[in-house]
């Protein structure tokens, strides 16, 4: 079980923030993630979130739409989110649901993921 | 009533006389499809069903108790399974197979007449029980023959479905999966599951479809298009669809298909000029080709 003395981790490397998300979350746990996430950009002033969901296995509708949502929330933050490492069987159940994540960005691996936004950044630069 | 002539009895004692009178019948009523089954054979099979028949008769019941699921049934059952076995490579239909075995009623009640003649009570039951003993034969072997036939035709399906959607590296970061034939539901689901594995394996980031060869492109083809290209874009590649003909591109138009953030092209080169485009790989003519 996951509680306030043992959150899931998240790194800032470079103005990108890191976090890979485990298998065992339930409803609230996404909730209070996001919580910490947007927080985390705030302070941080990130350019960039990479969520790695490698380990999940079951993405449900409410999993896809808080994953689409923390997208959104880092967009007008003013940052790049890239959603990474979903399996294939994720992502045929995803479709099947009717679940595109169509403002999701999204790459195959971390990175990826993380030179795709450092050189967007430089470019900006 | 040991003594008593039965069907069993009859098949019994009088094996030769009745295995000859069979053979006569599935001439005269055309059974015998010397094309496919040639007589020496057809002629084995049926001493062999026969000669099962007679050593089960004595262990098990023939009258209304009968079922040919008891264990004394065995060697009936596996001369059918033999038989259909062999039926089913050479074409021979379930009608055929019916009167094969349904040829053997006329001798029975010919011979269960001709000694029971004085006895109608007991003639009727025999011939009944007779009738129920064919009949069940012929379906069993009715049904043994069509669950060889669908074995058949299930594992052709599956060779089929793992030989009609390899999924190919065909550069640095790019697969392709040319498709070919009808895409039904099965298949499309096939292809996804492949693609995206392939995509996985080989970190794929631009997948490209070839669908040249898909006979016909409806609005179920579409939207198992449409399904793939979104599952591929959750994985973090790219879709690209090839080989949209002239044709095709007049068909998903009249019917309202829309393809909507879906690359497609025109041929596979052109989808291949894409990706190359998309990874920054340039393509050109070495000093060697000048």
């Amino acid at each position: 079980m996951l509680d306030a003395a043992n959150p899931i981790p998240m790194m800032t490397i470079n103005g990108c923030i890191i976090v890979a998300i485990r298998d065992d979350l339930d409803d609230q746990e996404i909730v209070s993630l996001q919580d910490r996430l947007v927080e985390e950009v705030a302070k941080r002033n990130a350019h960039g979130v990479v969520i790695d969901i490698s380990s999940l296995e079951i993405v449900d509708t409410f999993a896809g739409r808080m994953l689409a949502a923390m997208a959104q929330m880092a967009r007008v933050m003013n940052a790049r989110t890239i959603v990474v490492g979903m399996r294939p069987a994720v992502a045929m159940t995803l479709v099947e649901l009717g679940m595109t994540l169509d403002g999701v960005e999204t790459a195959l691996n971390a990175d990826r993921a993380i030179n795709a936004i450092v050189s967007d950044r430089s470019n900006k630069l | 009533m040991p003594n008593e002539t039965t069907v069993a009895s009859i098949i019994i004692n009088d094996y030769d006389r009745v295995l000859a009178e069979w053979l006569k019948v599935q001439t005269a009523e055309g059974v015998k499809r010397t094309d496919l089954v040639s007589g020496k054979e057809s002629e084995q099979q049926s001493r062999e069903l026969l000669s099962a028949m007679a050593k089960a008769m004595p262990k098990e019941a023939t009258d209304d108790d009968l079922d040919l699921a008891e264990a004394g049934w065995e060697p009936v059952r596996d001369a059918l399974e033999d038989i259909a076995e062999n039926r089913t490579q050479r074409g021979v239909s379930t009608t055929e197979m019916g009167w094969f075995i349904g040829a053997l009623k006329q001798p029975l009640f010919k011979m269960l007449q001709s000694e029971l003649g004085e006895k109608p009570r007991v003639l009727m039951r025999e011939i009944w029980n007779a009738t129920r003993l064919i009949d069940q034969i012929s379906l069993h072997a009715i049904e043994t023959l069509v669950s060889k036939r669908e074995a058949i035709i299930e594992r052709q399906r599956a060779e089929m479905t793992e030989v009609a959607a390899p999924v190919v590296k065909i550069w640095d970061s790019i697969v392709t999966v040319p498709l070919i034939g009808t895409l039904d539901s099965f298949r499309a689901q096939t292809v996804m599951e492949n693609l995206l594995d392939a995509i996985v394996q080989w970190e794929a980031e631009v997948a490209i479809i070839d669908i040249t060869g898909v006979s016909t492109v409806d609005t179920m083809v579409a939207q198992h298009l449409l399904k793939t290209a979104s599952a591929v874009r959750l994985m973090g590649a790219e879709c690209v669809i090839c080989g949209i003909s002239p044709k095709i591109a007049q068909t998903v138009v009249n019917l309202g298909v829309e393809l909507p953030n879906i690359v497609t092209r025109v041929d596979l080169e052109s989808g291949l000029a894409y990706a190359f485009d998309r990874l920054g790989v340039q393509v050109g003519r070495g000093s060697a080709g000048a």
